[in-house]
């Protein structure tokens, strides 16, 4: 990579620098969470010492991350702390370097947030030690789980990663829904690890150690190799939301606190997402095309489903928790194709796909984040986290609105933000399909493709929605009314955050040349051509196929505006702008209740797919003297399917196990005395 | 592309086959009665200018004959007769709700990426130009049982049925110049003979039930509940 | 610069021809009906009364109701910029291909859906709600049909696409025919033509694009109209040069350039034509039907591209 080479030559560095700027990283981290409990009875000092912390060890992630993926380090560390044969082996190479940098960069602009949103709880039963404590352990987790190079310190860190978490959902956990959620959550969490353990025990069993490197050289078989896939499959899955796998993204996000929120949806799911590729990319290596399709089919569900159960909710939160699940989907769409040409050995298109699936992770850590800040603030303000109740806050709160529009553009996939360059480059890794000589796959990727047009249509569709209900119109409740624009911190953040998804739509050429280097790493090729043409033009396959300049289209949005704005303002007499009424047909002044309400937006779209809810729709008509009730209540068809079963087939195997206890003393001795016979009996 | 190695009429019957595919897809869409019969029709001219056009590619001019009976059969007799059924039992302007429209037109279209799947060994053996059409017609015959099983109505599943006898023939006309004259003669028969009786029995079911919604036969179960 | 100076000319033609596109139809469809109908020049009417009165603006509306109709029409500009017309060697060629040119637009009904949204009126919300409902159902099938072309000639480019066939030898592809079926079910839905939406209509029950720009008056109407004019001319020049792709010249000689603008006006007053014949003799269809319309343009692409990878490729 002489671009790497060439910018090595000018920041001469060694390979040991990147990993040692992470390692601080990971410790400032740890001293944001211990450090403020010395200060139990100043919370506000305790508040802005853990994020002051916590912004730091944000920025040197991001430093340290991007510094291994822009020039092409792989720096190795062995602690001696852990157990005394398996000392955890640190490294940060480009891959995890890259995620580094998103987790970096997200912690610290949740970091400029955190200390303004958390002013509400001062004062209020819960602690504040608490929160920041927390937090800082759940950065440091996730630091770890990145730079983790063996199983051991991996899953140390992972369950790290997942108890903090839940001990930061279960934060207000003096509502019920709060507690029965953030169950639900841990449980998830405690079997998506075990089914890591067991993949990685898979791995371990051919290896000799526990270190990716030995992992690495292993030697499977194709029905070890997918028995591990399908456990790694599942394992990170769960973490990451895909169908059938997602229900606890709905129920523990809307419950955290919104910062939480951002890093959780933003992040979290983003580390799950790198543990898969690292599994199979990197340690598995050897992919089968049917693994790819699996991903593929998986990743295309939970596309479609995600978008289609966000459209019907009217909880702000929930609302995007939905639509993370919609965009991990795409992720795996990115990487399924990537997979499937992986295996066919097609390995330009495969690091394609591979690409377009890693920026697409950046720019979901980006905008997620943004919108998750934005509804944070709106919390803040009114206390409302349900969108029938907002409206008009456009007026009173413009800076948040602004980003929070440019949010909606980006994650619709609209150009020229972020969203629409990676969709872009996974419709063109698709549109590659035919190259594979098996018609069927040919024929199935297309078709995965016209899934990802629906889901970006649906997305606009939604989130055209919750812009219009919650920003625009009159506002429908008093409190809504009172709100104002956050502090400072808040609207930093939010700032950057849409400044980065302008930016990382307009200069794709840059991102895509920066992420290259993973797939080489990876893979052993990486895209050859995609800045044949210049930093103006992204060509990912060649000129002649397809072509996308973002800066010129960025710039013609903006001098065609230009002109017809000049065109249409000539310096005239007359070109005053009247105030008015709004059309009301003459029937007089209208209110807010007049306007169409979230549920109200979102009919005609319940009413075609209709098939995919669950959808309790009652009206009752007006008794004397009181008004008509209707009560429409709208489910997730997976969690009964899938979850009540298993959940009554676990508490029958309980039951029968359970019969063990009879409860009779002469039953237990008899029990030690059939256990000392039968060792009796084998020892001898 | 392989397609534009071949000559205008081969081209032509490719273009036929795939417009045969699409009259399968319309016939599942239908809702009401005499549309439907319209689209079957349809279909069968669609299959006459096919066999028609094979008969000159291939030289075989005894297709010639299949082609004319196809279009007395297919595209006159047999919808004229449901036509007059339809009017005689006076359900011309029933119309039935089949399942979900959506979910089975993508099953539809499963069924076709299926029957690729399956055709492809298949197509290794037939030597003529035109044997893609197979995974063609294998689809609309599965097509054809698909609206069997999907719809309520009698006469809806009776078309269901001949669209399967179609593309049967359609399958046989484009992968091995049509099938021996006394097996095509024997199946029109079938077919003719068939039409007949279902007419015949339709009247039957109608006053027996009282309504030709074929769910309504479940009655007849000698099963005490 | 030759190739920059033909470009914006090309725009700006296009622009300026809009009008003229739909006051034909529209004549077209008067003299059909018997009546004698305004001239086709009559938009241009409109446009210049409408630019020439006041704005009036509710008090509930925001930044983004004065800034929508601009960005709507600028993005239209733009896409209309990257629809090879009259020849395909320009160099904004590069700039963007079908699937942006799919962006371009979605972005443009983003905030054309927003601004309906913004005044806090029932019809507002209630076109908005209808535009996006069509849009995604439409969006697919369009990219369907442009994945099938995209197949066909293996590349994204429009002007490589429009060169490429309209090279080749005459040869019947069941895949192309499906997806030009496709592409014009779409261009109708997209375009609010009958029998998705009427263009002529002002009931409430009725109106879809109308209601979003209810609010609308003086030239940020004007910009919205000429926005929706420009659409319906956008999606003719698609149908007309990607079904019909010969005539477009394939150099930037001027005699080949003004005898390309020739057949293409003719393509365009022809398929102005058709539309107003169809739009004559079917009745608007009500909303809950537009999905089994729409569901009808997914399943011709889907066809067209399972035809393509059945019949077409060895």
């Amino acid at each position: 990579m002489a671009w790497a080479g060439g910018l090595r030559q000018n920041f001469p560095v060694n390979d040991e620098m990147a990993i040692l700027i992470a390692e601080s990283a990971v410790l400032t981290a740890l001293l944001s969470a211990i450090l403020p409990l010395f200060f139990l009875n100043r919370p506000h000092l305790q508040s802005l010492v853990a994020f002051f912390l916590l912004g730091g060890s944000g920025l040197a992630a991001a430093w340290g991350g991007g510094m291994a993926l822009l020039l092409q380090t792989t720096g190795q560390v062995v602690l001696p702390i852990g157990l005394p044969w398996l000392h955890v082996s640190l490294c940060l190479d480009p891959l995890a370097g890259f995620f580094l940098f998103i987790v970096g960069f997200i912690t610290f602009t949740v970091a400029c947030y955190g200390s303004g949103y958390i002013r509400e709880y001062i004062g209020g039963q819960l602690s504040i030690g608490t929160l920041t404590l927390f937090t800082g352990l759940f950065a440091c987790g996730m630091f770890l789980v990145l730079l983790a190079a063996d199983a051991f310190s991996f899953m140390l860190a992972w369950e790290l990663m997942s108890l903090a978490s839940y001990f930061l959902v279960v934060f207000q956990h003096h509502q019920p829904e709060n507690r029965h959620a953030a169950f639900i959550y841990l449980l998830m969490a405690v079997v998506g690890g075990a089914f890591l353990f067991l993949a990685y025990g898979v791995l371990a069993g051919f290896s000799d150690g526990f270190s990716f490197a030995a992992m690495k050289a292993a030697d499977l078989s194709p029905t070890w190799a997918t028995i591990a896939f399908t456990f790694a499959f599942l394992g990170f899955g769960l973490k990451a939301g895909i169908v059938p796998l997602h229900v606890w993204l709905p129920l523990a996000h809307p419950v955290a606190p919104s910062h939480i929120s951002a890093m959780m949806s933003g992040v979290m799911l983003k580390v799950a997402v790198y543990g898969f590729i690292r599994f199979v990319y990197d340690l598995l290596g050897n992919i089968i095309w049917q693994w790819g399709v699996v991903v593929l089919l998986v990743g295309s569900a939970s596309a479609v489903l995600g978008v289609l159960y966000a459209l019907m909710q009217h909880d702000l939160k929930r609302l995007l928790a939905y639509h993370s699940v919609e965009n991990i989907g795409i992720i795996y769409i990115g990487l399924g194709l990537s997979m499937i040409f992986h295996a066919t050995h097609h390995l330009e298109i495969a690091a394609l796909a591979l690409i377009a699936a890693l920026y697409h992770c950046l720019n979901h850590a980006i905008f997620k984040s943004l919108l998750f800040l934005g509804a944070g603030a709106i919390l803040q303000q009114s206390r409302q986290h349900d969108m029938e109740t907002m409206g008009g806050l456009i007026k009173k709160m413009p800076v948040t609105a602004t980003c929070f529009l440019i949010g909606c553009i980006s994650i619709s996939g609209l150009p020229p933000f972020n969203g629409f360059v990676s969709e872009w480059l996974i419709f063109q890794a698709a549109l590659q399909g035919p190259i594979l000589k098996s018609g069927i796959l040919g024929a199935m990727i297309p078709v995965a493709a016209a899934m990802l047009a629906l889901t970006g249509a649906l997305a606009a569709a939604c989130f055209v929605k919750v812009y219009g209900i919650v920003f625009l119109g009159r506002p429908r409740s008093a409190e809504i009314s009172e709100a104002q624009d956050p502090s400072f911190g808040m609207r930093l953040s939010q700032m950057i955050l849409a400044v980065c998804c302008l930016g990382f739509g307009i200069f794709p050429t840059w991102v895509v040349r920066a992420i290259n280097g993973i797939p080489e790493s990876l893979m052993g090729t990486g895209l050859s051509s995609v800045t044949d043409n210049g930093w103006l033009w992204l060509t990912p396959v060649s000129p002649q196929t397809a072509s996308y300049g973002a800066p010129a289209v960025f710039f013609g949005i903006l001098v065609s505006w230009l002109i017809v704005f000049v065109f249409l303002h000539p310096l005239r007499r007359d070109n005053r702008i009247r105030l008015g009424p709004a059309w009301d047909c003459g029937f007089g002044p209208l209110n807010s209740r007049m306007q169409y309400t979230a549920t109200a937006f979102a009919m005609p779209l319940r009413r075609i797919f209709s098939f995919i809810w669950l959808i309790v729709e009652k009206v009752e008509p007006a008794g004397p003297g009181e008004a008509p009730r209707y009560l429409l209540k709208i489910d997730d068809r997976v969690w009964l399917m899938f979850y009540v079963p298993i959940g009554k087939i676990m508490l029958k195997l309980a039951e029968r196990a359970s019969r063990i206890q009879g409860g009779n003393l002469r039953v237990y001795l008899s029990y030690s005395f059939f256990t000392l016979l039968f060792l009796l009996w084998v020892i001898v | 592309m392989l397609i534009a190695t071949l000559s205008l009429p081969e081209q032509v019957v490719l273009t036929l086959a795939a417009l045969i595919l699409l009259s399968s897809f319309l016939l599942l869409a239908q809702v009401r009665l005499d549309s439907l019969i319209n689209i079957f029709a349809l279909q069968g001219l669609l299959i006459f200018f096919a066999t028609v056009l094979m008969a000159f590619i291939a030289g075989k001019y005894h297709l010639l004959i299949s082609a004319a009976l196809t279009l007395f059969l297919k595209v006159y007799f047999i919808p004229g007769q449901l036509r007059k059924l339809v009017i005689r039992l006076d359900i011309r302007r029933e119309v039935e709700v089949i399942g979900n429209p959506m979910l089975i037109m993508l099953f539809a279209a499963a069924l076709v990426l299926f029957s690729y799947y399956v055709a492809l060994p298949i197509r290794e053996l037939s030597l003529l130009s035109t044997r893609n059409t197979i995974a063609i017609s294998l689809a609309v015959v599965l097509i054809g049982m698909l609206m069997v099983i999907s719809r309520r109505k009698a006469v809806a599943q009776v078309v269901g049925f001949m669209s399967m006898e179609n593309g049967l023939f359609f399958a046989a006309v484009v992968s091995t110049y049509g099938m021996p004259m006394v097996v095509e003669l024997g199946i029109a028969f079938d077919v003719l003979v068939a039409a007949i009786l279902f007419g015949v029995f339709f009247f039957h079911i109608r006053t027996e039930i009282g309504s030709l919604d074929t769910d309504r036969l479940n009655h007849l179960t000698e099963v005490e509940k | 610069m030759t190739g920059l100076f033909w470009a914006i000319a090309k725009t700006l033609i296009v622009v300026l021809a809009a009008p003229l596109m739909v006051g034909w139809v529209k004549w077209l469809k008067c003299r059909l009906q018997n009546r004698k109908g305004p001239p086709p020049w009559q938009p241009y009417r409109d446009l210049l009364r409408l630019s020439r009165k006041h704005v009036v603006l509710a008090e509930t509306a925001s930044p983004i109701f004065r800034m929508a109709p601009y960005i709507v029409f600028s993005v239209t500009i733009l896409a209309v910029s990257t629809v090879p017309v009259i020849t395909v060697q320009l160099p904004v060629a590069a700039l963007a291909d079908v699937i942006a040119l799919v962006g371009f637009l979605a972005l443009g009904r983003f905030f054309l859906s927003l601004a309906g949204m913004d005044v806090g009126t029932a019809f507002g919300g209630m076109g908005s709600s209808r535009e996006v409902t069509i849009s995604s159902l439409a969006e697919p099938a369009l990219l369907m049909a442009f994945f099938t072309l995209a197949m066909n000639v293996s590349s994204t480019n429009l002007s490589t696409v429009i060169s490429v066939l309209g090279q080749r030898d005459i040869t019947l592809y069941p895949s192309l025919i499906f997806s030009s079926m496709g592409l014009v079910l779409v261009a109708i839905a997209e375009t609010g033509r009958i029998p998705i939406d009427n263009p002529a209509t002002h009931l409430e029950l009725t109106m879809i694009h109308e209601a979003m720009i209810l609010e609308y008056s003086g030239r940020h109407l004007a910009l919205m109209e000429w926005a929706a004019m420009l659409k319906l001319t956008l999606y003719s020049l698609l149908i007309v040069n990607l079904i019909v792709p010969w005539g477009v010249a394939l150099t930037l000689v001027t005699g080949d350039l003004v005898f390309a603008a020739l057949i293409v006006t003719g393509k365009l007053l022809l398929w102005g034509a058709l539309l107003a014949v169809s739009e004559t003799i079917q009745a608007k269809m009500r909303l809950f039907r537009a999905p089994q319309f729409l569901g009808l343009a997914f399943i011709l692409s889907l066809l067209g591209m399972m035809s393509h990878i059945i019949l077409e490729v060895q």
